[in-house]
């Protein structure tokens, strides 16, 4: 994702496709189109401009790859080349696909619950100062312990299925979601809680209508990075002691020098972790389009 | 102390309820772990039905404190107030309260954000929406109902927060420094304003500036105070005419006379202090 500065002003003439004028606002100026066609191309526009930076950077690692391998500086049982990778993913597909759904359920249940328990917790946090001191030095702990050193207790404890792995996505991605929702609730400005109990309001009223809106910029930062340490959390408790799932799959390709296959499985676990941090930030777009981050129009400013 | 007893109310006062804001012998001291400020040192005041009272000081001198205790958002430490009759324990729902800051919602609009009060007070939709449109319209920002709050200037941002405080029609407005944070030429235009919405509301203002001429132009009775301890030094009444052109005002005798006087009293207790 790359900052609205820089798709607003990285495009050089040639980066634009021919007959569009500019992916401001103002595109409509340029371009007599129905209103419809021209948001969808305006939409296309935006995304190129993401996405085309990291995309001309994932290819000149792709040819620096295939360099490599071409070179045969390695051989191909350590590195194998971008096709045979290819080759794999396609030919697996079914296989993988499988895996690949085990992995992105445990992570998605995990993250979902890191996030509920996580926000709960941050609540509880602000509004109790005896829970917070109750609290705070439990969730500190859970954090510093080595989730891996738990992996195997909770194998242990709740077999081979997608249990351990939820809860270990869990402990590894409420953090951040607790930190920031409390950062958050506490950001609200003194000046609207006044406001808020002379106009009468229930706590509850004051928590639905201006505490938790003006957490959510905060929260929504502390969900990305909880989003991508979930796909962690899933994969450890998957090394540990599975039959299914991408960590699975590593394990055995490691176990037996299939590096191809070592490879795509990589490739899938990254993909699964962008394809849930964008979800996470198309969700921020839709929550908080009003915030200084999220902002794209021009203020109409008056003097008064 | 010029006037002790709740002032005349005038023509505004048609509402028959007396003294609408009754403070007794105030004292407020702040505690924290290495020192005690007492930032009010007994304060009377008593402002009457639809007054319009400017409280005028230096920083420090508890202007603030005096307002937020009226509101019942921090106890005083000795002392009480009374307020529409009642005794003030924890915070009014009777008034409206605008402060130096809009504190307006980031993510609602303007109308939506003035309609926050009804929806915290449960109030009929209908009759706050028609009485979110009559204030959109008197205070001119038809036409930014839908505006968030960065998209509007610091003037109609502070208008946002007035109409907010006015919506359930309070019969007391409370404003700590409302216009303080803008530049020189808006805030006399909101002077302008806070005056033709007062005389048309006939809401009790209580208004804390350290501006002396805000005071002096809003005010019918302008209380001065003086910091370390912080207690009322004067109050002076201010014979202006009701309908006020502003600059006819500010270059009146009776305007630059009281102005200078006010300011003598300032600059001495500054001096002292």
């Amino acid at each position: 994702m790359t900052s609205d500065v820089s798709s607003r002003d990285g495009l050089t003439d040639q980066d634009r496709p021919a007959g569009a004028g500019v992916d401001g606002p103002d595109a409509g100026e340029e371009l007599p189109t129905p209103a419809a066609r021209n948001a969808v191309l305006r939409w296309t526009l935006q995304a190129f401009s993401a996405v085309w930076r990291p995309g001309l950077l994932l290819i000149l690692l792709g040819v620096g790859w295939w360099v490599v391998t071409a070179a045969e500086m390695f051989p191909a049982y350590l590195v194998p080349t971008p096709g045979d990778v290819w080759a794999t993913l396609l030919e697996d597909r079914e296989m993988l696909a499988t895996h690949t759904w085990v992995t992105t359920y445990e992570t998605v249940v995990g993250f979902l619950l890191a996030a509920l328990i996580g926000m709960v917790a941050a609540v509880l946090i602000v509004y109790s100062p005896t829970l917070e001191k109750a609290l705070y030095p439990l969730i500190l702990f859970a954090q510093v312990i080595p989730k891996i050193a738990i992996a195997p207790i909770l194998v242990v404890w709740f077999g081979f299925g997608p249990t351990p792995k939820i809860i270990l996505a869990v402990l590894i991605a409420f953090f951040p979601v607790v930190v920031s929702g409390v950062a958050g609730l506490r950001s609200t400005d003194p000046a609207l809680l006044d406001l808020s109990s002379t106009m009468g309001a229930s706590r509850w009223q004051t928590f639905r209508k201006i505490r938790f809106p003006g957490a959510l910029p905060h929260l929504l930062s502390g969900l990305k990075v909880a989003v991508t340490l979930a796909v962690v959390g899933a994969v450890v408790g998957e090394f540990v002691g599975a039959d299914e799932g991408l960590g699975y799959v590593l394990l055995l390709a490691s176990g037996n020098l299939n590096s191809s296959l070592l490879f795509a499985d990589l490739i899938l676990m990254s993909a699964l972790g962008v394809a849930l941090f964008v979800l996470v930030e198309a969700a921020e777009a839709l929550l908080i389009p009003w915030h200084a981050s999220r902002r794209q129009a021009i203020p109409m400013t008056t003097t008064s | 102390m010029t006037s002790e007893t709740a002032a005349e109310p005038g023509e505004h006062g048609s509402q028959t309820v007396t003294p609408t804001i009754d403070v007794h012998d105030l004292t407020c001291t702040f505690r924290s772990k290495r020192q005690s400020t007492t930032a009010l040192h007994d304060v009377s005041l008593r402002v009457g039905a639809g007054e319009f009272v400017t409280i005028l000081g230096p920083s420090g001198c508890g202007k603030s404190t005096l307002l937020k205790i009226i509101a019942g958002l921090v106890p005083p430490t000795t002392g009480h107030v009374d307020l529409l009759g009642g005794r003030v324990r924890e915070p009014q729902r009777d008034i409206g309260f605008a402060f130096q800051r809009a504190a307006l919602l980031e993510w609602r609009g303007a109308r939506a954000n003035i309609l926050l009060q009804a929806e915290m007070r449960g109030m009929d939709k209908h009759t706050a929406a028609e009485r979110a449109d009559r204030l959109i319209e008197l205070t001119g920002l038809t036409g930014f109902e839908d505006a968030l709050p960065h998209e509007l200037s610091g003037g109609m941002q502070q208008r946002v927060a007035l109409c907010r405080a006015l919506l359930h029609e309070p019969p007391v407005l409370l404003m700590d420094e409302p216009f303080g944070a803008l530049d020189a030429l808006t805030r006399e235009h909101m002077n302008v304003e806070m005056h033709r919405i007062w005389r048309e509301t006939s809401t009790t203002v209580v208004l804390v500036t350290h501006s002396i001429a805000e005071a002096v132009y809003l005010g019918q009775r302008v209380v001065v105070m003086t910091p370390r301890p912080g207690r009322i030094e004067r109050v002076y009444d201010v014979d202006l005419p009701q309908q006020r052109d502003y600059g006819a005002t500010m270059s009146s005798t009776t305007f630059e006379t009281l102005a200078s006087e006010i300011r003598a009293i300032l600059g001495a207790s500054a001096h002292n202090g």
